[in-house]
């Protein structure tokens, strides 16, 4: 772009900078509680056991396509014939990979771990371990684009883990046999979830432009507009939302599988 | 009257240092207020830019204590005086002297985007129709004022100096600014994608916490942009909807 060669300060080696503040703390804990995340989702997932409690159905589980419990959609447990022998077989796995793929992809959380986990800058004005940048100007990065597609599979997730809210509300009397309505501490635990992944989901960047943000002119479209304006509102604290919701999934995942394990029991308000 | 060190960096393109100058400071000072007694009592050839003193201005703007901010915006009184208070100038242009860098290539990328272009007039009187709703979005992004703390913060430009393939975030928001009016007709999402490097933002949001007109640069500027710029080119579907009608 520009025509000459700008003779610019040195540039500062890794780590280097002239804040004072705790600089590093916020890529830090961004490091340790995603970190944390990612581990214990892997370790969840691969257990393929523990998953479902009653009406509870864990949310890394959902839907659970094959399962030999009350959930399942396809019927009892089943190795598809495809599966690679050598790869450990979970239920979570075949369908653990859109809503990572969302997060993964998500703005906000690609700004939080180029920086806690590649150091692309390590905090804002800190000097960085590498010369060579591509950003998502090229692949690998570029790749990141297809972030709206992953909306779409998120969106039918919300469908579907909605319906387990509903699931969770429907207990078995044990003498009967019947289906009778309750709620538990689970069925809170599970639609605290819900609500949190809703405004995940809806303050996402690429539902903002799609329901309004690619217009120009409002006012030409006046219901757009309005649906533009409730995403916006959202999309402000997307942030909050983008880990409110990762601690609750996570959460639900647990308090679930503690159930399953008998290591606690369940609390029946209704 | 209290006494805090102002660390101030001394030198041209060539070279130079930081020099510690202990100064007398009283309440309500900013920094630039300091730099001006520094310069009035001990220094007479330190060189530094201002005009407004009122943060409208946007020629203050240096790195004190290591954060891209204008000098007559930040209080003494936020700044712990305790320890030297250091001031340097922007670390993403070349130096001139002291305190002044040279900011004009930010006027030589601004100069090639490409112009407002409205549409037909609305009216018989050769006048437009608009709607608050629908400016209210660009509005933000007109607060700009243009100190360039935000290029200076861009690890872009800062750390790996791709000036020739970036523009920067502020002008991917002249961008937003420009491609969001509801007036305007021209279409600037190629360029954004190639020559202006929209793709190069890693959307981490330094550009945002250092802007002084509290703009929402990353989310509300260049993540929209980034969108529309996927509609265009990565977005089979989209393309598939754009041909059929
Ligand atoms: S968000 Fe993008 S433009 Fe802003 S400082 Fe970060 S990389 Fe630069
Ligand atoms: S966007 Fe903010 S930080 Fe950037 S030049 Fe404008 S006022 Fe300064
Ligand atoms: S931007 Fe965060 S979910 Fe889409
Ligand atoms: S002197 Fe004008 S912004 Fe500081």
């Amino acid at each position: 772009m520009a025509e000459r060669v700008i003779p610019l300060l040195e540039t500062r080696g890794f780590g280097q900078t002239m804040r004072r503040d705790a600089w590093w703390g916020q890529p830090l804990l961004t490091f340790v509680i995603l970190g944390a995340f990612v581990v214990y989702a892997t370790w969840a997932a691969f257990q393929g056991e523990h998953y479902e409690y009653g009406p509870y159905l864990s949310p890394f589980y959902s839907p659970l396509l094959f399962g030999a419990g009350p959930h399942s959609w396809f019927g009892p447990w089943a190795r598809p014939a495809w599966w690679p022998g050598a790869l450990p077989f979970s239920a979570a796995l075949l369908i653990l990979w859109a809503p990572g793929g969302f997060r993964f992809t998500c703005y906000y959380y690609r700004g939080a771990y180029y920086k806690a986990f590649w150091a692309d800058p390590p905090s804002c004005a800190v000097g960085e371990p590498r010369k060579k940048y591509l950003g998502e100007h090229s692949f690998p990065l570029i790749l990141q684009n297809v972030h709206r597609y992953f909306l779409y599979l998120a969106l039918l997730f919300l469908v579907v883990l909605t319906y387990d809210v509903w699931v969770a509300m429907w207990f078995t009397d044990p003498a009967t046999g019947a289906q009778r309505f309750g709620i538990g501490v689970g069925t809170l635990v599970l639609a605290t979830n819900l609500v949190l992944l809703f405004g995940y989901t809806f303050g996402c960047h690429s539902l903002r432009h799609l329901v309004g943000g690619r217009l120009d002119q409002f006012s030409r479209h006046p219901g757009q507009a309005k649906v533009y304006g409730a995403a916006c509102r959202l999309n402000g604290h997307h942030m909050r939302w983008a880990w409110g919701s990762l601690f609750s999934v996570a959460l639900a995942d647990l308090y679930v599988r503690l159930l399953s394990m008998g290591v606690i029991t369940d609390w029946r308000i209704l | 009257m209290a006494t805090a060190t102002f660390r101030i960096w001394r030198g041209d393109s060539g070279g130079g240092a930081f020099r510690d100058y202990p100064t007398e400071v009283s309440e309500g000072m900013v920094v630039l207020d300091a730099v001006h007694r520094v310069q009035a009592e001990q220094a007479g050839d330190l060189a530094v830019r201002w005009n407004c003193k009122a943060g409208k201005c946007g020629s203050c703007s240096a790195e004190i204590n290591g954060k891209p901010r204008l000098m007559c915006m930040t209080r003494l009184d936020t700044l712990n005086l305790g320890e030297p208070v250091t001031v340097e100038p922007l670390k993403a242009f070349p130096q001139i002297r002291d305190l002044v860098t040279d900011v004009s290539w930010n006027y030589e990328v601004k100069k090639k985007i490409k112009r407002f272009k409205p549409r037909p007039p609305d009216a018989a009187d050769g006048t437009w129709r608009m709607q608050q709703a629908e400016v209210d979005r660009v509005q933000e992004f007109r607060k700009c004022i243009e100190c360039y703390l935000c290029q200076d913060v861009c690890h872009i430009l800062r750390d790996h100096h791709l000036h020739d393939a970036f523009i920067g975030p502020r002008f991917l928001l002249y961008n937003a600014a420009l491609e969001m009016h509801p007036l305007d007709n021209e279409d600037r999402l190629q360029s954004l994608k190639d020559r202006e490097g929209i793709g190069y933002c890693n959307i981490t949001g330094c550009c945002t916490k250092v802007c002084p007109e509290h703009i929402t640069i990353t989310e509300n500027a260049i993540i929209p942009l980034k969108e529309r710029v996927v509609d265009r080119f990565y977005d089979p579907i989209t393309r598939l909807f754009r041909m059929l009608r």
